[in-house]
């Protein structure tokens, strides 16, 4: 579903991305793993055309989607959510899903009918789902910070996404929060049939919900497999996840 | 509920002012009722401007000219044609809205600032090409005499046209920002990044944002030639961009009446300060100076700020913030 063939890109001679290649199939759960400043945020960028890559292609169901504006990428059927939180504050937080289900339904430009009555239904549900329903009507900026990485998952959900990636969705969270996201991915996987792309330092979670692994170290791929490829893997194994993981 | 009792209390208010402005003329001396006239037009300029500004985010920094151009159209078609009025009357929206497209097309694909300094250029190039081409325009005389329909010949007539037209346009300027564009535009104002990755082209709804505001401050250029027989060159001055600006700010640029305010306190002012001193500019610039030291969201939203205790109370059960209307008033 999803192709990046190595990937470049730099920020002034340092270099961010460097030769990344990542594989995801449809209906897969796919982490993304690496020590701080591996470049997965940057991935991420490059994948939803936030950044575009200095060389390197993106492939999307058989489309090259590199030069694409964030927008048709959306469009295209990709969403994300941010790591860090990236919402409107100002909205309520029924305001912020509403917004981008009325993109999705392609009624943002429409000026003479009262927002109150659009896509309530369509926008209700996805609060319902993530259980943000009760809180609909506060201002985004007001709620508290799990909650803000949840209204992130929300408002990507607004697009109905083929492809979702989310980025660190659970960065910043008590461990009764990460239990309960860990829970909404899968659950959003299942119901919607989602494929979903992550990533997250966490190890534990990963391992325990990911389908397949890529790992990444100074902006290059070492290895994309499964959990047990992955743990056996010297060069990971060394580097990155420690005794423990390796032992399994 | 405490969101449902107040605009209830909005409208008793809004009805008892309108009553008010329908029942002024004929007890109030002429001056006044033009002043009140000019405040109506210019409020409408203000309030086009605040969509792109206050609700759109942009920084829209020269707004006048759209204003100056529509009556120009107006007073041209008017005077140097035999068409109908209502044709010269058409003529300043559109061609307003036409200037607005081309100077936004340039405008939405550079960033913030540079938007602003290019429209600034553009728009005083429009207010030399008025100046300098004596033979069409006048040059720095304008144009004067412009002839109205019988029916607008009294100031009072004219007085209630305007008037008329400018609720008019408020109610579609409300409808429009409660409308799923609307709330488009200050999602993009908040967030553009976020918007873009939601699948929202955001210079395309920028634009049309530009767009209706410049219509709106294309009805107030035709509203002003109603009203005063005349157009001149400084109606594309950046002074008058400038003021139109302040209007906001000093209203309250995230309210929706906030600009009428502002609007009714620099034309009081102006008018009453203006007699004394030439130095309108210099104390319009110490103005701008104050509010935003004293009251960065303007007097409008000062005055929300003061009201917010006391709604609320209203609302004590309630858990966290309400917001009870994405447009304050
Ligand atoms: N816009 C940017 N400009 C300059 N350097 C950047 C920028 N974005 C990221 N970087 C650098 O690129 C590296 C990778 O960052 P990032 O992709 O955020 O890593 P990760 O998400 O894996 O922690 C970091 O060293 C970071 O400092
Ligand atoms: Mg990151």
């Amino acid at each position: 579903m999803l192709r990046v063939e190595s990937v470049f890109k730099s920020f002034d001679e340092f270099m961010a991305v460097n030769g990344a290649n990542l594989q995801v199939e449809k209906g897969e759960i796919v982490a993304v793993i690496g020590p701080n400043g591996a470049g997965k945020t940057t991935l991420f960028n490059l994948i939803t055309g936030l950044l575009k890559p200095d060389r390197g292609r993106i492939i999307f169901k058989e489309e090259d989607i590199t030069p694409l504006p964030p927008y048709e990428i959306c469009r295209k059927g990709i969403t994300r959510s941010f790591q860090i939180v990236n919402i409107f504050p100002r909205l309520t937080v029924f305001g912020n899903v509403q917004v981008a289900v009325l993109s999705h339904q392609r009624r943002s430009s429409n000026l003479f009918r009262s927002a109150e009555r659009i896509a309530v239904k369509e926008t209700r549900e996805i609060l319902e789902t993530v259980g943000l329903l009760d809180k609909e009507n506060l201002v985004a900026g007001s709620l508290s910070h799990g909650d803000q990485k949840i209204l992130e998952i929300a408002i990507a959900l607004g697009n109905e996404p083929e492809l979702l990636i989310l980025d660190e969705p659970t960065a910043g969270m008590s461990p009764e929060e990460t239990q309960k996201t860990m829970e909404l991915i899968k659950r959003l996987a299942k119901m919607r049939e989602l494929t979903i792309l992550f990533c997250e330092h966490d190890m534990e979670i990963v391992f325990s919900i990911a389908q397949r692994i890529m790992v990444m170290r100074h902006g290059r791929t070492i290895i994309q497999g499964t959990p047990e490829e992955v743990r056996s893997h010297p060069e990971v194994q060394e580097a990155y996840l420690g005794e423990e993981y390796a032992r399994g | 509920m405490g969101d449902k009792r107040k605009p209830s209390n909005a409208v008793w208010i809004l009805g008892i002012i309108f009553l008010f402005l329908i029942f002024i003329p004929p007890f109030a001396p002429r001056f006044f009722t033009y002043i009140l006239g000019l405040i109506f037009v210019t409020s409408l300029v203000a309030m086009s401007l605040n969509l792109v500004v206050g609700f759109g985010g942009m920084f829209q920094f020269h707004h006048g000219v759209f204003y100056g151009v529509s009556a120009y159209a107006t007073a041209l078609v008017l005077t140097k044609t035999s068409l109908a009025t209502w044709i010269g009357f058409m003529a300043g929206p559109i061609v307003a809205t036409l200037t607005g497209l081309i100077i936004g097309w340039f405008c939405v694909r550079l960033t913030r600032l540079y938007f602003g300094m290019l429209q600034i250029s553009l728009g005083s190039l429009l207010w030399a090409i008025v100046f300098r081409w004596y033979s069409f325009t006048g040059g720095d005389d304008g144009i004067h005499g412009i002839r109205m329909p019988s029916l607008l010949m009294s100031l009072n007539n004219s007085y209630y046209f305007i008037l008329a037209i400018f609720i008019l346009s408020l109610l579609l300027m409300y409808k429009i920002l409660k409308s799923p564009f609307g709330n488009t535009l200050q999602a993009i104002r908040d967030n553009p990044q976020r918007c873009e990755a939601v699948g929202i082209n955001v210079r395309r709804y920028q634009l049309l944002g530009i767009l209706i505001a410049t219509f709106f401050a294309g009805v107030a250029g035709v509203l002003f030639v109603i009203l005063e027989r005349s157009v001149f060159a400084d109606l594309l001055f950046w002074v008058l961009s400038l003021e139109i600006l302040i209007m906001c700010l000093l209203g309250g640029w995230f309210t929706f009446f906030g600009p009428i305010l502002g609007t009714a306190i620099i034309i009081s002012l102006r008018t009453f300060v203006g007699k004394y001193t030439e130095y309108w500019t210099l104390i319009l610039g110490i103005i701008l100076i104050l509010v935003i030291f004293f009251l960065p969201e303007g007097v409008m939203g000062y005055v929300q700020e003061v009201l917010k205790p006391k709604m609320k109370e209203v609302k004590q059960e309630e858990k966290g913030i309400d917001a009870s209307s994405g447009i304050g008033f």
